[in-house]
């Protein structure tokens, strides 16, 4: 594991991912991890910020963007992502909607001595939702964000990233 | 009180080549559609989603109006979706509401303070530029060519009787022949041929 202050994944790496990917629209909630990440998603032209007001919402509106023809991605925390639980089943699940889910892993410590049950509980949630995921801690982990998108296209279900980053990159 | 047939009756001459999400109503929009391919009645994937679903094909559809037939129940449980359509403004976005102000397929239990809820007044005051109600069906058909006809987003709040169902689901008759990913499949497909 490199020194999280040194390495981190860069909010540059992440928009990089997205245009490669050919996002149209980030459905999103702002958490602690992503103002960086605003700021330049903010002021590149090919990208639709759709906020919403909580996390749940944003499946629907991602299901309703990809039936429509266009590509969303969806940018939440980990605690958004497990109040969201019933849409992932219904809205992204049930209707076959290819997208990938970048989650912030709020509490992610890498050595699994936590103090954060959102952190506890995160990839237990997933397992239990049977959602492939990509763990994204540095910028040469950024890959693996493409690799999430080519799994989505493929088996055109949601595929989960999730940013174990919380304090660096995002933030700079 | 309207019947929601009487409401999509009154809609359908409207419809042009809209997309139509016709929500609760769709087991009436089924014999009144004449584009079957461009109606997304996807039942009931989890609840409160429709708002957010027909908002997103506005957004991936611009130049094609979006039709969506609400429930109360189904916008109280996501009434912060409103901000965010309200944000995007899409000017494709026309957003009804059958308001029968109970939980009708769960046997007719009423929403919270059902009777008391304005709507209209909740949308305006999440930022839609425009918002209507009606109560009776008569000056909601005469008004519906020019909501139709201004831009979008417009929110429109009808008051409709319950249709209660109790048979307990497995006994329900089975009014869409598609599955909800088919019928997500054909629009895509629908939509991508232009």
């Amino acid at each position: 594991m490199p020194d999280g202050s040194v390495v981190a994944l860069s909010p540059e790496t992440v928009l990089g991912e997205m245009k490669k990917n050919g996002v149209s629209h980030v459905v999103w909630l702002p958490d602690s991890e992503t103002n960086w990440l605003y700021l330049l998603m903010k002021a590149e032209p090919s990208l639709t910020l759709v906020g919403v007001s909580r996390e749940g919402h944003a499946c629907s509106i991602a299901a309703g963007i990809a039936v429509g023809g266009r590509t969303p991605m969806i940018l939440i925390q980990n605690t958004g992502m497990m109040e969201s639980g019933d849409s992932i089943r219904g809205w992204l699940m049930g209707l076959n909607i290819p997208v990938v889910l970048m989650v912030g892993y709020r509490g992610w410590t890498r050595h699994g001595v936590n103090a954060d049950t959102a952190a506890t509980f995160t990839e237990r949630f997933l397992m239990a939702f049977n959602l492939s995921y990509y763990l994204v801690e540095s910028d040469a982990d950024a890959p693996r964000i493409s690799v999430a998108f080519q799994e989505a296209a493929r088996t055109r279900k949601p595929v989960v990233v999730l940013v174990g980053d919380e304090y660096h990159g995002f933030n700079r | 009180m309207m019947h929601i047939a009487d409401v999509l009756k009154a809609f359908q001459p409207h419809r042009g080549d809209a997309i139509v999400v016709p929500g609760r109503g769709g087991r009436h929009w089924i014999n009144l559609s004449d584009n079957q391919m461009l109606d997304a009645p996807v039942g009931d994937p989890a609840m409160g989603g429709h708002a957010g679903f027909a908002f997103g094909l506005a957004l991936a559809q611009p130049g094609r109006k979006v039709v969506l037939f609400d429930s109360e129940g189904d916008i109280l449980m996501s009434l912060g979706m409103l901000v965010s359509i309200a944000e995007q403004a899409p000017t494709n976005f026309y957003h009804f509401l059958l308001d029968n102000e109970c939980y009708a397929t769960t046997g007719g239990q009423p929403v919270p303070n059902a009777q008391n809820v304005a709507y209209d007044v909740i949308a305006r005051g999440a930022g839609y530029p425009r918002a209507h109600a009606f109560t009776e069906l008569a000056p909601f058909a005469s008004a519906l060519p020019e909501i139709l006809d201004r831009p979008g987003p417009v929110f429109v709040a009808l008051k409709v009787h319950a249709e209660i169902e109790n048979a307990p689901i497995t006994q329900r008759r089975r009014w869409n022949p598609r599955s909800r990913d088919k019928v997500a499949h054909d629009l895509h497909e629908t939509l991508a041929k232009g």
